[in-house]
């Protein structure tokens, strides 16, 4: 491999991990701060694609579809919570298991009457069209550069928000001692909806800003799905810089796994087993440290 | 206002099936020091926790400053001026010295603002020395008076301090009850739930004492010293 197409890789890899960071990063705070195990979490990506998709050909503009799509998917995550996700704090992760799979059936039930079951694309939206020239064949899409710097932002703003705000100290303090920060006056179903709606519109805009790089369609959030929750599980369950590193690593290892060439003992190892190499990863990981990386001590 | 700040009247909770409170009546006043007495298993932090809205009584009413708030959230209790120390501190440890007393920082529900993050450190100069600690790391009494600290910094007009001192050595505890004192002094009101007789009854200005979930006794904290043989029959092991 020559150092132009290592370079192209190297910027897809680290794409492809900041966008599982941002599906992932709402998963494991719902899962650490409130002990949900929300199985729909892919449905709130595959959403936030259709609605990018059906949006930008209403309005007529991406740019436009961004926000009300935000806005339209913090009001969701604000209504499953409640009609939904709150019955399930008190409750065993059976009962999580049952109902946010019910909760997968459903949208894809909906999905599937309101947009239908045909594949969509969204093309890229104007200014960043064009590519950057790395060598003379070589060029990388200015999109997926912005997707990148988009998610470094947003990364840096939730740390922000979870370690340096007030509202961030009552997030963590909830995951700590959930009837404490009640006597202090904190109304913490108010802070569980609003993480709940924060992680689903995390989940939407990975979804929105990827669809213009994939195609939308049926089924895509099963993929990101498991994918996510291998994020969490290296990453440590609940540990949003967990998330990012692990992300980040699946990223490197799936997207050079793909393109590797390696032959042990006259056998092609890669590309041909590159389908397993997230989860190669992830047993390593356990074997090393059962808790993930970031992860408290089991 | 001559209203009582907390005012609980014939409270009976159940916990499943076990009847803990048999309809007990609890009432403070502004600027009162209560101590409420009781071996354990007596019912004195379910008592608590029935005026707090953690747990709801089956029949009673609990009224702060005139409003029946029976039924009400434990944040809603607390917004209406009623801190806690519960029994076993629940500090945050997984935040620090500094982020566990802001978090909780809020004007009191009658404007009062006294309690700052400074007052609170001027209070506990520990605190101070172990700022930027996480809040698992400190000692019981350290961590003790971060839990009074923090409540302080909702500036309430109610405190309810439950075992602050139990498990504390004696030096320690000596810390708390001087910080108790400074409290009272400031106007708030207290309800000091303690096993500690002598401690108690120094401080308090009325006291109640439960027995199997029922007031065996109500009346000023002279007159329970002047009578060892209550204390003897009703608190003594």
């Amino acid at each position: 491999m020559d150092l132009g197409s290592f370079l192209v890789q190297l910027l897809n890899s680290i794409q492809y991990g900041l966008l599982l960071f941002l599906i992932a990063s709402g998963l494991t705070l719902v899962f650490g701060i409130m002990g949900v195990i929300n199985l729909a979490h892919g449905s709130f990506y595959m959403i936030g694609a259709y609605l990018a998709w059906s949006l930008t050909a209403k309005i007529g503009s991406f740019w436009l579809a961004l926000p009300v799509g935000i806005v339209l998917t913090v009001a969701l995550g604000m209504l499953m919570e409640w009609l939904f996700i709150q019955k399930l704090y008190a409750r065993d992760h059976l009962y999580q298991v049952l109902l946010t799979y019910g909760l997968i059936l459903a949208f894809e039930e909906l999905r599937a009457i309101i947009w239908g079951n045909d594949v969509h694309g969204v093309t890229v939206p104007a200014p960043f069209t064009g590519s950057i020239p790395l060598t003379e064949t070589l060029s990388y899409p200015v999109y997926r550069l912005w997707i990148s710097a988009v998610v470094v932002v947003l990364a840096i703003a939730m740390y922000f928000l979870i370690q340096r705000t007030r509202l961030g100290m009552m997030i963590r303090a909830g995951a700590a001692n959930r009837e404490m920060v009640q006597l202090l006056g904190i109304n913490i179903r108010m802070v569980y909806r609003f993480v709940f709606a924060f992680g689903v519109a995390l989940a939407a805009f990975a979804g929105m800003i990827s669809a213009p790089v994939s195609s939308v369609f049926p089924g895509m959030g099963g993929q990101v799905l498991i994918v996510s929750f291998v994020v969490v599980v290296i990453g440590g369950i609940g540990s949003v810089k967990g998330a990012l590193v692990a992300a980040i690593l699946i990223g490197l290892v799936d997207t050079f796994g793909k393109v590797t060439t390696l032959e042990i003992a006259g056998f092609n190892v890669l590309p041909e087993l590159s389908g397993m190499a997230t989860y190669l990863l992830m047993a390593g990981v356990l074997l090393w440290r059962p808790e993930g990386i970031f992860g408290k001590r089991l | 206002m001559t209203e009582p700040l907390i005012d609980a009247r014939g409270i009976h909770t159940y916990y499943g099936a076990s009847h803990v409170l048999h309809g007990v009546d609890l009432s403070l006043s502004r600027g009162e020091t209560l101590g409420l007495m009781g071996r354990n298993g007596m019912g004195k932090t379910t008592l608590i926790k029935s005026i707090l809205g953690v747990v709801r009584p089956r029949s009673g009413t609990v009224k702060i400053k005139g409003a029946d708030m029976t039924r009400s959230a434990p944040h809603r209790v607390a917004l209406a001026g009623i801190a806690c120390v519960p029994e076993g501190r629940g500090i945050f440890p997984n935040l620090s010295v500094y982020e566990n007393l802001v978090m909780a920082a809020r004007t009191g529900a009658e404007g009062r603002s006294d309690w700052s993050l400074e007052r609170v450190l001027h209070a506990f100069p520990r605190l101070r020395e172990r700022i930027h600690h996480g809040g698992g790391q400190l000692s019981g009494g350290e961590q003790q008076m971060l839990t009074i600290g923090r409540a302080l910094m909702t500036n309430p007009d109610v405190l309810i301090l439950d075992e602050a001192t139990e498990g504390l050595a004696p030096l320690i505890s000596k810390e708390i009850w001087r910080i108790v004192r400074e409290i009272k002094a400031s106007g708030i009101a207290t309800i000091i739930v303690d096993k500690n007789f002598k401690a108690v009854s120094a401080i308090s200005d009325r006291c109640v004492i439960l027995v199997k979930g029922a007031v065996v006794f109500a009346g000023t904290s002279e007159s329970l010293r002047a009578e060892p043989s209550l204390h003897e029959r009703y608190l003594g092991v």
